[in-house]
């Protein structure tokens, strides 16, 4: 197994509006690229967050070698229960997310 | 024939580089355009229609943008004005205006757009079926409608546009898009509709789009087939992985950007370097929709918070932290019930540990507290009052000094950073609207009002 934030990658996440939080995984190789897509499924994301799947959009960007996703705030932007106002933290966990070698 | 629109930053108080705006103002812009606000800081701004930016640092800016369009005399437009975009914030900025130009010497016709809605229009709307739910929206009902402390409905392009034809000088909006600021005059004038509103989101954030986001300006030049955007700054670079890059920052969707009467899409939208600093986007479409839509945004009080922190330097506790926290909030929970007979769906009481999940909560896998040198106890409690909130928290305040984690050992003493222990922190709100909202005409509910000094 290997720890997603190990590969040749940057991983940013923010807010996209107080609703939703959105992540950018953005690959510097074809390579890198091609094998998250086939690795990192909703399924696998949804497992990782503990959110349904099929709340979570996601995105192929192969100009760029993104891969991105979307997921509906569990705690709503600065509700009570709301850690992180602005949402990066959310890309520090995705960076351990552990792929098959 | 081109619209070239002149993006000092990303937002106004944000700070930028006067070096590289000088730079801009010899391309001969036709237009400034800056936004003032966002929800990105939470639901306080708009909860309480104040500003999150420093007034003197706006003031300083403000001053600098209104120096440059004098300079040139060119429309300034600032979108969203005080973080919230509420009417006092526009009226807030306007004082400022009007405060400069006195000092700076300047006539000026002025516009004030004002785009705060009425409860009882949103609740009238609401029941007419004129009101829709986003993608995760929260649930709403007219009594949770009649409690927001303020609503705003973001403008599109034809508010802003009503103003620019008036020939206003200065045009202070309330909420409006980030986007509408920007693809105003170009749209105004005809240039490329998919090109006017991707070029207004590629410049929303000023210099981020580029390889030196901090230094703010962006010059955007819009014409009938697409768009050119470079940046101001003296070797910063716009790549086209820099630009399209953009379209997925706070977005949820990279390709689709939903807008006031229709939407962006860039799925076909071809990003070419013209040479080493500047980029070419061509072959996005602005598909209008019907009816016409504006989305909402609205804050509700959510209670009254106290808060406390302690810190944990000894190593038994650290090891054992979430148990102790547990046991805290239990003991806490049960005199509560007893001292002031609350039940716990009255109040919320929660501790924070940081050092262990404090930002992730239940998305932390990481186990540290072994290795840990200390954490710290961050105590929340929120109440319908904050005399009641505070109770709770002198009541909290023993146990946070000294509960031991079993009943057979001494009694700790953790660090209390200050006296007193506890913080009150006021009024927190909450965001209670992801909908949009039916329009007659795309101008309907926002008040255009035009003053000369």
């Amino acid at each position: 197994m290997t720890r997603l934030g190990d590969l040749d990658i940057k991983i940013r996440s923010k807010n996209a509006g107080p609703f939703w939080i959105t992540a950018d995984i953005f690959c510097q190789t074809s390579p890198v690229y091609d094998r998250l897509c086939a690795s990192i499924t909703e399924h696998l994301i949804a497992a990782c967050l503990d959110v349904p799947a099929d709340s979570i959009m996601r995105f192929e960007i192969e100009k760029l070698y993104v891969l991105k996703f979307s997921i509906p705030r569990p705690d709503i932007q600065g509700s009570r229960t709301d850690r992180d106002m602005h949402g990066a933290q959310l890309a520090l966990r995705l960076a351990e997310i552990e792929i098959k070698d | 024939m081109t619209v070239k629109i002149l993006v000092p930053s990303g937002v106004l108080g944000l700070g930028f580089s006067t070096d590289a705006l000088t730079t801009g103002l010899l391309r001969q812009p036709d237009i400034i355009c800056i936004d003032g606000g966002s929800t990105d800081s939470g639901p306080f701004y708009l909860g309480t229609a104040t500003s999150k930016y420093s007034d003197a640092i706006c003031r300083t800016e403000w001053k600098q943008l209104m120096k440059a369009r004098d300079q040139l005399k060119i429309p300034l437009i600032l979108g969203s004005c005080g973080t919230c975009g509420t009417d006092n914030m526009v009226d807030h900025i306007y004082d400022m205006t009007t405060d400069l130009a006195a000092e700076l010497g300047q006539n000026l016709t002025i516009a004030r757009i004002y785009a705060e809605r009425k409860n009882e229009d949103i609740c009238t709307a609401y029941r007419d079926g004129q009101i829709q739910p986003l993608a995760a929206a929260p649930p709403l009902d007219a009594e949770k409608i009649e409690r927001f402390s303020h609503i705003v409905s973001l403008a599109g392009v034809e508010p802003l546009q009503e103003a620019l034809q008036a020939e206003a000088d200065i045009i202070l909006a309330g909420r409006t898009t980030d986007t509408a600021v920007i693809a105003a005059l170009p749209l105004m004038r005809g240039m490329h509709p998919g090109a006017s509103w991707h070029g207004a989101k590629i410049a929303e954030c000023g210099a981020f789009c580029s390889s030196h986001p901090a230094t703010g300006v962006i010059l955007l030049e819009v014409d009938k087939d697409g768009f050119t955007v470079e940046p101001m700054a003296a070797g910063a670079v716009c790549t086209p992985h820099s630009v399209s890059a953009h379209m997925l920052y706070e977005n949820a969707d990279p390709f689709i950007l939903h807008e006031p009467g229709g939407y962006l899409d860039v799925r076909e939208a071809d990003y070419t370097a013209l040479d080493e600093r500047r980029v070419r986007v061509e072959g996005s479409h602005w598909v209008k929709t019907d009816p016409y839509t504006v989305k909402l945004e609205a804050a509700s009080l959510a209670g009254y918070q106290t808060s406390m922190l302690a810190v944990i330097r000894d190593t038994h506790y650290i090891r054992n932290a979430r148990i102790w926290a547990d046991k805290l909030v239990q003991i806490c929970t049960d005199k509560t019930r007893e001292a002031l007979g609350l039940h716990p769906k009255d109040y919320d009481l929660q501790i924070r540990l940081i050092g262990v999940d404090a930002a992730l909560g239940k998305w932390e896998q990481t186990i540290t507290t072994n290795k840990a040198v200390e954490i710290g106890v961050l105590v929340l409690i929120t109440a319908d009052s904050q005399a009641l909130a505070t109770e709770i928290s002198r009541l909290v305040n023993p146990y946070l000094l000294h509960l031991p984690l079993t009943d057979n050992e001494d009694m700790p003493t953790f660090a209390f950073p200050y006296s007193p222990a506890h913080s009150e922190r006021g009024a927190i709100y909450e965001f209670g609207l992801n909908h949009r909202m039916v329009l007659d005409s795309p101008t309907d509910g926002f008040t255009v009002k035009l003053d000369r000094v």
